[in-house]
């Protein structure tokens, strides 16, 4: 299995009613491997969650030529799907029923018992079972979220599908969470996450970034920042707001967007232009006060914001 | 099959932890059964009646006396004139009036007989049909037992006799129109909308990403709705019999398996309903206005189907609860053999069969 791709993606469309641009349509193909951690990143509507319904076969394809496990999506669904996980970006568990009631019933559900696989789920689930018996609906955020991995844990599944797994959890569980899908790979699991933050993305080991129902590119999170061609600079100054208006009037400036607290400027392909001329326009032109202009390497959301540029 | 366990497992926590939905699946029969058993009632009780005769004697007396003592009309008292009896109804001092003939009594034995007309206010047109029936069959009961006794049985009295339900009582006819609305609420309209529940809220997503048949997923949840379908035909049963004091005439088991059948027939609606729609509250909706309302209207619960508009009496052949409320009727009041209501079980158990089968095909194991 390790030398086979876990999943491998020929072609896959899928759309929503006429009119509509199709929400997924990878055309060039893709596949990740056995044991890899793969990140989706794209903005809201990139199609994501519709990828994952694909590949967890709860939708079918308009057209596309998919397998997971060696196992077609279309063809095979019913028996791949006993050997996937997969965790909506919802969460989706009984908020009646106590989080020993409910993880109780996903193992019944997949034919297991929590003491099987028990291994799998026990560096979370310890964190949980002080409230075994709350009701799943009266969980904090975070919790609620350990519980649906446990939950889609708890059959020892080949591939692991989480959708935004993190949104909405605060950052220290989602570090634990992340370093739980760590260990997870470890034990050889192939795990397909999508997330809406770039610090998450940095841990993948190959991340997609997706657009408009398209993969613009998969590399490793690395490769994806060396391949970022463009000069960056990062711009304060006293009036932030006006700053950014008056950096898009000029003209060397490619695409300018907010970064944290500074602006990042990204320079056209062929500008000249250095940190220091961008400040004197800024201050002479301009008549902005306190300007500071430093060049800068790209990191990954910087490459993310300039994908189609 | 254990996963199959599981999930009728969760099903019975799901309907205990509700406790409130829980009582009103239970508190609703008794509710709707004391409701028609007692308050929304068309018998009549208590009517107020007025008599009107040019000169009174023995026979007049009494029967007024015997309408006086049933427990449908109260004597008001005597009026002289036609005009007065008009001006006591507009008053409201009587809702009916009897008038007598002139020589009410001698006349009876000639060969034109005797006349007496019937009065009523015909503002609320049932009561006053009601009325007039129900003193027609006390002046004929009266006539027939006095004139025997002191005629030698010459006048013939024409005979209206009420079969199988001498005393008219409404009740009668309400249960099972009762439990053909009640045991489709429970089953139909709670099986949807728990089936639809675990698709809004996102829960179905994650089942049907498991190894447990799609298909077994829904027939899990119909299993806890059909036992508590059961216990609400029981309370029903046992009110009806014991509080509303109606006789079950005919064969007790027939009438729990075509009950059941029914039961059955109303899971497969609610299946079926789960399966066309995404959101609680359109499942609600469509088994509110689809379903439960042609019951109470066009299913002879109410109104007879007979008196209906042809092309509703046609309508009314294709409601579940007219087939199962005629059967019950059939079974439950006149008490015939299993042999009469046939026909009825026959068309539940196509019905059955069909909304079973429209249900599966329609059943989707994906998410679209």
């Amino acid at each position: 299995m390790d030398i086979m791709d876990s999943i491998r993606v020929q072609r896959l469309r899928k759309g929503y009613g006429r009119g509509l641009p199709p929400a997924v349509d990878i055309t060039d193909g893709f596949s990740v491997s056995g044991g890899e951690l793969f990140g989706i990143i794209g903005p809201d509507g990139a199609g994501k969650t519709t990828l994952f319904r694909l590949l967890t076969t709860l939708i079918s394809p308009d057209e596309g030529d998919a397998t997971v496990q060696g196992l077609d999506i279309i063809k095979d669904y019913r028996k791949l799907r006993t050997i996937i996980g997969y965790m909506p970006g919802r969460f989706s568990l009984y908020p009646d029923l106590s989080v020993k009631e409910n993880l109780d019933f996903f193992a019944s559900v997949f034919g297991t018992s929590i003491e099987e696989n028990y291994h799998l789920i026990e560096d979370i689930y310890c964190r949980l079972e002080p409230f075994a018996d709350r009701k799943a609906g009266n969980l904090s955020g975070g919790m609620k979220q350990k519980l649906a991995l446990c939950c889609t844990l708890i059959h020892s599944p080949q591939v692991l599908f989480l959708d935004e797994p993190t949104t909405g959890v605060d950052p220290s569980s989602r570090r634990e969470f992340w370093e739980t899908l760590a260990r997870l790979k470890d034990t050889g699991m192939t795990i397909v996450v999508s997330t809406a933050y770039m610090d998450e993305a940095n841990r993948c080991d190959r991340v997609a970034m997706m657009k408009a129902g398209c993969f613009l590119e998969v590399d490793s999170p690395r490769n994806i920042v060396e391949g970022f061609d463009r000069r960056l600079i990062a711009v304060r100054s006293d009036d932030m707001f006006r700053l950014l208006q008056d950096l898009r009037s000029i003209e060397d400036v490619g695409k300018c967007y907010t970064f944290g607290d500074t602006h990042h400027i990204v320079l056209k392909e062929n500008a000249v232009c250095t940190p220091e001329d961008i400040s004197c326009i800024l201050s002479g032109k301009y008549g902005h006060t306190g300007v500071e202009a430093v060049e800068q390497p790209a990191t990954l959301e910087d490459c993310y914001m300039n994908l189609d540029g | 099959m254990k996963g199959f366990f599981a999930f009728v497992r969760k099903e019975f926590l799901h309907i205990f932890r509700d406790r409130r939905t829980l009582l009103v699946l239970v508190g609703l029969p008794v509710m709707l059964i004391v409701l028609f058993g007692f308050a929304i009632s068309t018998e009549i009780r208590n009517v107020n009646i007025g008599v009107c005769v040019p000169d009174q004697d023995i026979t007049v007396t009494r029967l007024v006396d015997k309408i006086d003592r049933s427990a449908y009309f109260t004597f008001k008292g005597w009026y002289s004139s036609p005009e007065d009896v008009d001006e006591a109804m507009r008053r409201g001092d009587i809702d009916a009036a009897l008038m007598f003939g002139e020589d009410f009594s001698s006349s009876m034995l000639d060969a034109d007989g005797a006349e007496v007309s019937i009065v009523t206010d015909a503002v609320n047109p049932n009561n006053a049909s009601m009325e007039v029936m129900y003193l027609t069959n006390i002046i004929y009961g009266y006539f027939c037992e006095d004139m025997q006794s002191y005629t030698d049985g010459a006048a013939i009295v024409p005979n209206l006799k009420m079969l199988y339900n001498p005393q008219l009582k409404s009740s009668y006819n309400f249960v099972p129109g009762i439990m053909g609305l009640i045991l489709l609420l429970v089953c139909a309209l709670m099986t949807s909308v728990s089936i639809v529940k675990e698709k809004e809220t996102g829960t179905m997503e994650v089942l049907l990403v498991s190894p447990v048949k799609p298909i077994g997923i829904v027939f899990a949840k119909m299993i806890p709705y059909f036992v508590i379908s059961c216990v609400v035909l029981i309370i029903t049963l046992l009110l009806t019999i014991f509080v509303l004091k109606v006789p079950v005439e005919g064969s007790f088991f027939w009438m729990i398996l075509v009950s059941m059948l029914y039961i059955v027939l109303s899971l497969g609606i609610g299946l079926f309903v789960s399966s066309i729609v995404k959101t609680q509250i359109i499942a609600t909706l469509i088994i509110g206005m689809v379903f439960l309302v042609p019951v109470m209207m066009m299913s002879g619960m109410l109104y007879p189907i007979e008196s209906m508009p042809y092309v509703f009496q046609l309508i009314a052949q294709v409601i579940p609860a007219k087939w199962y409320i005629e059967a019950i009727r059939k079974i439950m009041i006149e008490g015939v053999p299993f042999v009469f209501v046939l026909k009825e079980t026959g068309v539940l158990l196509a019905m059955t069969v069909v909304i079973f089968t429209a249900a599966v095909k329609k059943f989707n194991d994906r998410i679209e």
